[in-house]
């Protein structure tokens, strides 16, 4: 066996689409552009980044869907594009979102026909499907049709079909959309059982608090390449020296936070939406005291609770991603 | 494996309230088709031969949208890459669609007949049921296979819907589901005799009228039916890799 699970080398994925009939133009996207990544056996790692950052391309580009425009990936030692059907063999892929099932077939069906599908051998089918419907806490609905399930349930029938043929690499990509806290606690607790097991594991997910609890080592992608890459601990020095002023408010436009961005010591900020309120975190360096001079930004705008804190992960998380922002605007704006 | 998924493919469309109501109706409008074309022509000893015709048609139809619309269809439901992720040829993968499509086809070619008995009193006497037995379910197999071929070959090309619709009446005719061959123009010969559906449906008929021997007819459209699957096959292999270049598996 392989010493690595995964193994990646200026993989590089461009998306080539044509829009328009009459006038047809070619649009070129670089979704990912050189990302070299290895993840050992029974890894928990993590994949972060904004929206667009090239996340799913980047497991697509592993899990054989996508072949890659240039560089190499191979998982558990075989080759993603030549050996596709021995990599399909060790995969499981799990992807968030309601759709990817048949809606008019009972989630046994839908299980009976991916096991088949993936090779699971029919003596063991029986027992590992019902295995796998009480691990997600579908047992006893297993008879209904999909299109009655809500998102949560589907996400799990997901999750189990992802399961069935027993996959030594679990490539999840966002699971944990539209899945009530109750059973996204139980989803971590089932994933970092399957790390502990063996099972390697490469998660995608926006959610900072789960990245931090599971993973072992995180990537933060944005742009297509990879911006920074250590385990959580490490990961947070990217915001060392730092101190978050938190401001519950309630109306923040962007040219407010445009400009609270742009007060002299600040060093990030960022807008997050809870519930009913928005809650505003700034970033500066941690002898400095920039409360009043936000304050009088958000002058007229009904405010909570302000507190000052130590920084976290996801203050880490925007201050790597921010700053590639910052480098790119430049020649984002031609002369 | 085929067999379960055929199955599962099948209990999926069969639940479909669009093709249940194409199911209910279609079948009445083609009994009803057939029989005034008979009538219309002065003969009524041919309105078995007639009915059966349309039940091919059905069948046809349901092959024809079923593969055409196989691959987009699993695209939509985003199960497409799903089952190509499956460790297997994906000609395998997708094989069980488009036999489903030809066993919910089937049901057309019975309710056209029940329709036909029940409404135009068209009377069920096949002068070999035995034959008509395994000349129907080898029809749509064969058809099934024929499907295969169309279903890789609609993956390639964008507008696969549109072919589709311009693919329905003529194949009907060149086959002869619903006029006999040999009042056709002398050109479409060539193109019948190297459809699958032609010699299915003179197979049918045969065996429904008893105007000739059954198995030849039913063992050529097997063997080309075979002969698509097999490059059906290949094509598969092909278009898969494609797809998986272009980035086409995912709606995206
Ligand atoms: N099929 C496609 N055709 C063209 N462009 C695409 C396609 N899929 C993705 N892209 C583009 O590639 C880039 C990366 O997309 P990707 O889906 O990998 O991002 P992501 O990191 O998964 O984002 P998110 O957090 O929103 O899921 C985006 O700019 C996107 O618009
Ligand atoms: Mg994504």
């Amino acid at each position: 066996m392989s010493e690595y699970a995964i193994e990646a080398a200026g993989l590089r994925r461009t998306y080539r689409s044509r829009t328009g009939w009459l006038r047809p133009q070619r649009r070129e996207v670089e979704a990912v552009r050189g990302v070299d990544l290895t993840v050992g056996n029974g890894e928990l790692f993590g994949l972060l980044g904004p929206n667009g950052a090239g996340k799913t391309t980047t497991i697509k580009l592993l899990n054989t869907l996508l072949i890659p425009t240039a560089g190499t990936a191979r998982i558990c030692g075989f080759d993603v594009v030549r050996q596709t059907r021995e990599v399909r063999r060790r995969i499981g892929y799990v992807f968030g979102g309601d759709r990817g099932l048949y809606d008019r077939l009972s989630a046994r069906d839908n299980l009976r026909y991916f096991a088949e599908l993936y090779g699971v051998p029919g003596r063991e089918q029986k027992r590992r499907i019902a295995e796998l419907l009480e691990l997600v806490r579908l047992a006893g609905r297993e008879n209904e049709r999909v299109e009655g399930y809500s998102r949560g349930m589907r996400q799990r029938l997901h999750i189990a079909r992802g399961l069935l043929h027993r996959p030594r690499v679990l490539f999840l990509d966002e699971p944990s959309i539209g899945v009530d806290p109750v059973a996204a606690r139980e989803l971590r607790q089932t994933v970092a059982d399957l790390a502990a097991t063996g099972t390697t594991v490469l998660l995608t997910t926006h959610y900072m608090a789960e990245a931090d609890e599971l993973c072992g080592r995180i990537a933060v992608i944005a742009g297509g390449r990879i911006q920074a890459l250590g385990t959580p601990a490490e990961l947070r020095h990217h915001a060392d020296g730092r101190r978050v002023l938190e401001v519950e408010a309630y109306g923040v436009t962007d040219e407010r936070l445009a400009a609270i961005h742009a007060l002299p010591r600040v060093r990030e900020a960022s807008l997050e939406v809870i519930g009913a309120a928005q809650v505003l975190a700034v970033q500066s360096d941690a002898g400095v005291d920039v409360q009043a001079d936000v304050l009088r930004e958000l002058d007229g705008v009904r405010l909570g609770r302000v507190t000052a804190r130590q920084p976290t992960l996801e203050d880490a998380y925007v201050a790597i991603v921010n700053r590639v922002d910052e480098r790119r605007s430049p020649e984002a704006v031609p002369a | 494996m085929i067999a379960v998924g055929a199955l599962l493919h099948a209990k999926q469309l069969s639940r479909s309230p669009f093709e249940i109501a194409t199911a209910l109706i279609i079948p009445v409008v083609q009994a009803t088709l057939a029989v005034y074309l008979f009538r219309a022509g002065g003969e009524p000893g041919r309105l078995l031969e007639a009915a059966v015709g349309a039940g091919l048609m059905g069948v046809w139809s349901s092959v024809l949208f079923g593969s055409g619309g196989a691959i987009q269809n699993q695209r939509w439901q985003g199960t497409l890459e799903m089952i190509m992720l499956a460790p297997r040829p994906p000609a395998l993968v997708v094989l069980p669609i488009t036999l489903a499509t030809a066993i919910t086809g089937t049901y057309a070619m019975v309710a056209t007949l029940a329709w036909g008995r029940l409404l135009y009193g068209i009377p069920l006497t096949f002068a070999d049921p035995v034959a008509f037995a395994v000349a129907v379910p080898g029809c749509i197999v064969g058809l099934g296979m024929f499907g295969l071929l169309l279903a890789s070959t609609f993956v390639l090309m964008r507008n696969a819907n549109a072919l589709t619709n311009t693919l329905e009446y003529p194949i009907w005719l060149v086959s002869g589901m619903l006029v006999p061959i040999t009042v056709l123009p002398g050109w479409t010969g060539p193109v019948a005799a190297v459809l699958p559906t032609t010699w299915g449906a003179r197979a049918v008929r045969e065996a429904a009228t008893g105007s000739g021997p059954v198995w030849p007819s039913l063992g050529i459209c097997l063997a080309i039916s075979l002969a698509c699957l097999v490059l059906g096959a290949l094509m598969m292999t092909h278009v898969e890799r494609r797809a998986r270049a272009a980035a086409t598996l995912a709606l995206a």
